[in-house]
Formats: C-alpha cells, sequence, structure tokens
C-alpha cells in the first residue's frame, strides 16, 4: 500500500534544530537566497520582497515568524515559495534538501504537546525512521495575521 | 460534454445583444411608430431565445418567447405600441439583464422564472391569451431504418424486458439552421438520462460531441417512463425537426449484429446494471453529478475583444523583436561598439512600440460604460418628475480595461448628483426662463497622455455660500477660515468625507457618502477630479484618468543604500536647501522655500532607514523633492537622486496589504527589485 500522492508528501526544512514540513501542493518552488528589498513599516519578520521571474513575491522569515533569533543567510539558506490560494509568498528557512513521505498514521496530533508558542502553528508530528518532523499549517501562518489587519 | 466553452460566448454575446435591445427601447419610447425598432427588438429577442435555449437556459427561453409573442402583435398591427407597453418590455430587459448575471456570476440563471412578468406581458399586451401552439412538424420517415447492433445491446435490451422496463428508440433530427450543433445534442443527451438510461447511440457518444453527424442521431434507452414521456420532453429543446420514439418490443427494428457474438463481451455486459436500473443507484448518480456541478462551476475571466488589425500589429513587433535578437547575438561575435549601439537603439524602439501595442490591445470604448446612462437617467428623470436630455459624446475614446471597469460607479455617482441636486423641477425652471428640457451631457475626450471625462448640466449650480456655511456647522472648517477660504476651496469641502448640502435625504443622493468616495475611486485609479460651477447656470464635473495605469514615469532616488521609486507625476520639482534653514514648528519640520512654508519629511524616517555613518555630516546642503498633492506641496529629503526611468507597476500582493507610504513594486534592469513611493501618504 504505497500511497505516494502529493497528498502525504511534505517538503522538509531545518530551523534552528528542528525539522519541519510543509504539503508539497502547496510548494511553487524552492530557491536560494536572492537579493530582498525590505518593505519598511511591514510587520518585523516580513524580511522584504524579491523578484521570482518577474514576480515581486514577500518573504516572511520563519525564525521571526518563530519568535526565534534571526540567523545570517548563508550557502544553504532557502526560501520556500508557497502559493496558496491566490497568495504567492516566499518562506526563508535555514536549509531544505528533501522531500518525504509520510503516511497519516505516522502523524500524531499536535493536541498532545500544548506548552509552546509555536503550537498554533503546528498540525501534527510526523514520524519518519525515528526523526520527529513538525507538520506546519501553512493556512494558519499566513491567514493569522491577514486577520489581525 | 463541457458547455463552459460556450459560456464566455454566451455572456459575451448575450450582454452585446441586451446592450441594443436597450438602445433601441429609448428610440422606441421617443417614436412610438417607428415599426422598423419593433423588428429589431423582435430579432434581438430571438437571438437570445436561441442562445438560451441552446445552452439549456430554460427560464431566459421562455421569456423572450413570451416577449416574441407580444412583438408579433405589434408587428402584425393589431395592437398599438404605448408607454405601458414599453414598460413592460423594459422591466423585460431588466430581467434578462439579471439572468444573463446570473449566469455570470453562478454559471446558471437562478430559480427565479419570471411567471409574474409572463402574467404582466400577457395581460398588457397579450389581451386575448393567444397560446402559440409549437407545430408538429414529422418529416421523419414513418417506417424507421433498421439499426445494427450488437450482443451487448441485444442483452441489455432483453434484460431490461426481463425487468419489465421499456426500450425505445429515439430517433432525433436536428433543424437545418441549428448552429452548435453539439450543444444541442448535448441537451438532447442531458434530458434523455434524465429519465432513462441510454444504451446504444448512434453515431457514437463520442462522436456527437465532436460534432461528427449530419442532422440525425438515434439512441436505444431503456427507461419507466413511456414514449409520451420523452417525446414531450424532447419537444421542449429548441431547434428540434422531429422527435421520433419507437418501442422496441413493438416495431422490429433492430437487426441484431449476430457475426459479432463475443463472449467476453457478453460477460461485460451481463454485469450491466442490474444496480444502475435500481432506483437506489439513480440517487447516488444524482449525488454525483451534483457534485460534479460545484466542482466545475465556471469561472468567468474578464475578456476584452481585440480587433485582428491589432493582433498582427502586435504579431509583427514579436517577429521583429525576434530579428533583432539575432542581430544582437551576431554582433556578439563581430563585437564593433557602433553595431552595438544602433542595435539597442533598434531594440529601443521596438519595445515601446510594442508596449504601445499591447496597451491598445488592452483598451476599450468608454462607450461601454457610457451605454448604460441613457436608461438609468430616463428612470431617474421618471421617479423626480423632472424633464432631461442626456447627451453623449466622445464614446469611442479609448482607456484600458481595468479603468473601465473602475470608472463607472463613480460617474453613475456624478450623473445622480447632477440630477437629482443640480436640475430643477420643470415648473422652476420655465420660472427661470431657462428652457424645460434640462441637458446632462457626459463628454469623454483624450488629452495628452490621459483620458477626460467631463459631467455637465444646466442646473441651479452649487452655492458656495451654502458650503461654506455647512462646512463651518460641521467644523470642518474655523469661523477664520470661513471667513477667508477662496471658492475653489470652498467647493473642494464637497468632497470631504460626509458632506452633503441636499436638504432633504432622498433615495439618490444626500446622505454624504456621494463625492468622496467618488474621489477616493478616481484617485486610486491615479486620475483627478474638479468642479466648475456657476450659481443658477449649472456645473461640471471633470474627471481626468491616466491612460494607462501598468507603466509610469518615476524618478528613481537613493536613501542610504534602498532605492526608491517616486511617480514623476506627483513631482513639482527638485532641489536643494541648508540643513541649518530647517526650522522645527510643533515638531515638524519647515523650511521657508521661496517665500512658502514647506513641509519636510525625511525619506529616511519614513521608512525606518537606518543611516550610513557618515563623514560628511557637516554637509549642510539637502536633496529635496517637492511633491505635490492638489495645491499642498511637501519637500521629501532624500540622499541621491539616480534618474528618470519608465517603471513597470506590481503590486506587493494581497500578503502585504496596506503598506504605509508604499503604492507597490518595480523590477529594475538589473533583477533587484525598487518600492514606488505613495506620496500622498505624507500629506
Amino acid at each position: 500500500m504505497n500511497k505516494s500522492d502529493a497528498t502525504n508528501q511534505y517538503v522538509v526544512f531545518k530551523l534552528k534544530e528542528e525539522y519541519y514540513g510543509i504539503p508539497i501542493s502547496y510548494v511553487k518552488t524552492l530557491e536560494k537566497v536572492t537579493d530582498i528589498t525590505r518593505v519598511p513599516n511591514a510587520e518585523e519578520y516580513v524580511i522584504g520582497v524579491m523578484n521570482l521571474r518577474g514576480e515581486v513575491v514577500p518573504v516572511i522569515d520563519l525564525r521571526l515568524r518563530f519568535g526565534f533569533e534571526a540567523n545570517e543567510k548563508n550557502e544553504d539558506s532557502r526560501t520556500i515559495v508557497l502559493s496558496l490560494d491566490d497568495l504567492i509568498i516566499g518562506l526563508s528557512v535555514d536549509s531544505s534538501s528533501e522531500v518525504l513521505t509520510i503516511d497519516d498514521e505516522n502523524i500524531d496530533s499536535a493536541a498532545k504537546f500544548i506548552n509552546s508558542f509555536e503550537d498554533d502553528y503546528i498540525k501534527g508530528i510526523g514520524k519518519v525512521d525515528g526523526k520527529m518532523i513538525i507538520l506546519v499549517d501553512i493556512h494558519k501562518l499566513v491567514n493569522n495575521k491577514l486577520e489581525t489587519d | 460534454m463541457d458547455m463552459n466553452q460556450y459560456l464566455d460566448i454566451f455572456i459575451e454575446e448575450s450582454k452585446e445583444h441586451l446592450q441594443s435591445m436597450n438602445q433601441i427601447l429609448l428610440q422606441l419610447e421617443n417614436d412610438h411608430a417607428d415599426i422598423g425598432m419593433i423588428n429589431e427588438i423582435f430579432r434581438v429577442a430571438h437571438t437570445i431565445k436561441g442562445m438560451a435555449g441552446t445552452m439549456g437556459y430554460t427560464h431566459i427561453a421562455h421569456l423572450t418567447h413570451e416577449m416574441e409573442n407580444a412583438l408579433q402583435l405589434v408587428r402584425s398591427g393589431e395592437i398599438k405600441i404605448d408607454s405601458a407597453i414599453i414598460d413592460v418590455l423594459f422591466q423585460c430587459f431588466d430581467k434578462l439583464e439579471k439572468y444573463v448575471d446570473a449566469v455570470e456570476s453562478n454559471g446558471n440563471e437562478g430559480d427565479d422564472d419570471s411567471t409574474e412578468l409572463i402574467e404582466l406581458i400577457k395581460n398588457t399586451i397579450l389581451k386575448k391569451d393567444t397560446e402559440i401552439i409549437m407545430q408538429e412538424r414529422s418529416d421523419f420517415s414513418k417506417n424507421p431504418t433498421k439499426l445494427k447492433v450488437d450482443s451487448h445491446v441485444e442483452n441489455a435490451v432483453k434484460r431490461a424486458w426481463e425487468k419489465e422496463y421499456n426500450a425505445y428508440l429515439v430517433s432525433v433530427e436536428l433543424n437545418t439552421k441549428c448552429m452548435l450543433k453539439a450543444a444541442r445534442a448535448y441537451i438532447v443527451i442531458n434530458e434523455l438520462e434524465s429519465i432513462a438510461e441510454i444504451i446504444y447511440s448512434s453515431p457514437s457518444i463520442e462522436d456527437i460531441e465532436d460534432e461528427k453527424f449530419d442532422l440525425k442521431f438515434q439512441f436505444i434507452v431503456v427507461t419507466k417512463a413511456d414514449d409520451k414521456v420523452i417525446k414531450s420532453k424532447l419537444k421542449n429543446i429548441m431547434e428540434i425537426e422531429a422527435v421520433l420514439v419507437d418501442d422496441l418490443r413493438e416495431n422490429n427494428i433492430l437487426e441484431f449484429d449476430k457475426t459479432n457474438k463475443d463472449t467476453i463481451a457478453f460477460e461485460e455486459k451481463s454485469d450491466y446494471d442490474d444496480k444502475k436500473l435500481d432506483d437506489g443507484s439513480r440517487s447516488v448518480e444524482k449525488n454525483e453529478s451534483n457534485f460534479d456541478e460545484k466542482a466545475s462551476k465556471p469561472k468567468i475571466g474578464k475578456t476584452v475583444r481585440v480587433e485582428i488589425e491589432r493582433l498582427d500589429n502586435l504579431m509583427n513587433l514579436v517577429s521583429e523583436l525576434i530579428i533583432i535578437k539575432t542581430r544582437l547575438e551576431d554582433i556578439d561575435s563581430d563585437g564593433t561598439s557602433t553595431n552595438m549601439h544602433e542595435a539597442t537603439e533598434y531594440l529601443e524602439r521596438i519595445t515601446t512600440s510594442l508596449h504601445d501595442a499591447v496597451m491598445k490591445v488592452r483598451m476599450v470604448p468608454v462607450e461601454r460604460v457610457f451605454n448604460r446612462f441613457p436608461r438609468m437617467v430616463r428612470d431617474l428623470a421618471k421617479e423626480l418628475g423632472k424633464d432631461i436630455i442626456l447627451k453623449m459624446r466622445g464614446q469611442d475614446t479609448e482607456l484600458d480595461r481595468t479603468v473601465i471597469d473602475e470608472i463607472g460607479d463613480p460617474l453613475i455617482h456624478l450623473i445622480r448628483n447632477s440630477i437629482d441636486h443640480g436640475i430643477e423641477l420643470p415648473s422652476a425652471r420655465e420660472k427661470l426662463g431657462k428652457d424645460k428640457d434640462a441637458i446632462v451631457e457626459l463628454i469623454a475626450y483624450s488629452d495628452g497622455n490621459s483620458v477626460v471625462i467631463e459631467v455637465t448640466d444646466d442646473g441651479a449650480g452649487i452655492d458656495i455660500d451654502v458650503i461654506k456655511k455647512k462646512a463651518l456647522e460641521k467644523g470642518t472648517i474655523t469661523s477664520e477660515e470661513y471667513q477667508a477660504i477662496s471658492d475653489d476651496d470652498a467647493i473642494k469641502l464637497l468632497f470631504n468625507a460626509g458632506f452633503s448640502t441636499a436638504k432633504e435625504v432622498t433615495d439618490l443622493s444626500g446622505r454624504g457618502v456621494g463625492l468622496d468616495v467618488v474621489r477616493t475611486k478616481i484617485e486610486s485609479l491615479g486620475g483627478n477630479i474638479e468642479i466648475n460651477t456657476s450659481l443658477g447656470k449649472g456645473s461640471k464635473f471633470i474627471i481626468r484618468l491616466p491612460l494607462t495605469l501598468a507603466i509610469i514615469q518615476a524618478l528613481l532616488v537613493k536613501v542610504s543604500s534602498e532605492r526608491y521609486a517616486i511617480p514623476l507625476k506627483s513631482i513639482k520639482e527638485i532641489t536643494t536647501i541648508c540643513e541649518s534653514k530647517i526650522r522645527q514648528i510643533q515638531g515638524n519640520e519647515v523650511v521657508l522655500y521661496r517665500n512658502e512654508t514647506l513641509p519636510i519629511k525625511r525619506m529616511a524616517e519614513v521608512f525606518n532607514i537606518k543611516e550610513e555613518i557618515k563623514d560628511n555630516s557637516e554637509e549642510d546642503e539637502k536633496l529635496v523633492v517637492i511633491v505635490k498633492k492638489g495645491n499642498k506641496t511637501v519637500g521629501i529629503i532624500v540622499d541621491d537622486l539616480i534618474g528618470q526611468q519608465e517603471v513597470v507597476i506590481k503590486s506587493l500582493g494581497k500578503y502585504l496589504v496596506n503598506v504605509k507610504a508604499i503604492a507597490g513594486a518595480t523590477i529594475l534592469g538589473n533583477g533587484s527589485i525598487a518600492l514606488i513611493v505613495d506620496t500622498n501618504s505624507f500629506f
């Protein structure tokens, strides 16, 4: 029973020491860090806008979004460009290299760990080969800001 | 088969037809006797009926059918057109417009079957209830052709008989005038499937969908319903010449193809649909089809009709672009700089023309917006008891499609304002020695890089004193200002939010949510609005709109290491001032420039730009870009000027809405992004 359709595949990325996952269906492209133009007066975690082949795409630093300290971008840094509904947005992460298939039975619901500030954006914990992967609720991550506006 | 591919055409064309119907109705109102107009409306109604029928919009078809019946009587001279009839026709028109709008937004025409309106047509026009009976023509040969079918079908039919279902051969012949044969056949299939199970079709369903058939097609269906039901169902579909339903039991018309008996097929078919014929399964099917409908809810994109000539021009320019590309590649190998220079110049010329050409493709005549006004003015005039003549000029002036879509509401507002506030009642006009018929004029023309739309009325004009008093009452201005304010400035008070001088609040206007909304809308389109008025003689609203929104001239400036673009049209001038001359007044920085006080804003502060530590801090001269909004000016201190450039405006996207002082972004030649400054936010 090997269902490897898009529904249970996740793009996995690293932030500090942890691994996170985003459903692959939302991911448009994975970019190396390019020039980013700062947008003044925007939220702190919005580090600016990038030029994605002629399109202006806002970029969020996930470290800042999750309340971690910022870091210097380096060779490994990646921008994951998401497309949800008609919104295109970039997430800046420490590194990202793989796509994993995580079946539903290997996902624990987030309700078990209600003690962290980032809970809000966690949909569940995926377990693959003894590694824990935090599955991010993209809609909450993006929409919370839109609603509070 | 997908009907959606026809949907766009249907909407676009019905709108055009409705538009012409509207115009004719308005003309007809002025000249009741013109039989040519009646013929025209008849023709339009007929066309719409045909199209709606094809698409399966029965309510529209039904209503237009009734209109046709009514108009037929007028055409034949049995009844005379009077204003009551025209009112009914207008109501029909409104209803049709509603249907088409519903189709556009929801993909279906809705449930309203306009019974009342049809009753009204019958009562008003068809004094005697003339039921026009559809003629039954049967050109079909009464001897049905023998149909060759293979064993699956034979078995299926036999099984159906065992289960006491009826099996029929349904033969349909389309009218020779039928335009969209495939679509029509699709409707037939749909209708049949709602009551029966189609087990065989000739030609095959695929061929029918691809329109690979002449005029006739045949189905074998099994159903519980009897032949009369099938016949009546199909009779309701338009453009069908004849329908023949034969019971397979009675007429031995099937010629079973014995040669092609193969057992596998038999096996396959033998599990044919015990369940499908059960009634329980039908509901399942229905659910499925409901789901499909939901999923395939058509998304209708905005379209622009483009003259083929413009596309040809575009095509030519693109081919030139390809030529210059090859030329540039060649230069790379021989590498002389004069050649290079020539080539870039050529390239520049082509891109400019290309830009023009693309812009032209996006242009639509303002007629599209203007068209709805005659009707609106007529209704308003009737409602308010005023006599108004609407004159329109320059309908062929072209504007960008996006602007056209946005400009309608502000114009409606202005025209309503003019009619409601501006124009006096006929009796009052006569007393004043004015012509009883007031004139509202709508003029569009292009002026340089912008398009001007003027709304003029010859009504009472705007009483500036009333505005001033009202503003004083509301506290918009102080009593000193009341004394000092110029007429021009006083008129501009009208554009403040919540300002209305109408003595009574009517349905139309007077709530004070009018002109400020109009102004905001127009400014958001990059345009501006002015009022000229003369008491007792009338007023004129002048709207100035940019030809296009997407590309502007901008000044690129540098602040610290960041680059920003300031739209050139909001820049008044660029100058230098001495830091030491800047004074603080109540926490605001101000400088005296040409004997006027000029507020000063520092770009670095507004945008929280970290100053680079410079050792030339003793430098006193500052570069100031003076921007204007109306007749107010503000000086913005920047570090450096980069130069003037044509920039393409891109939005920052939905995620970054309402970022303070930023209007958008643009991509520079080197691929980096510069933000475009919203200078209005500096005031």
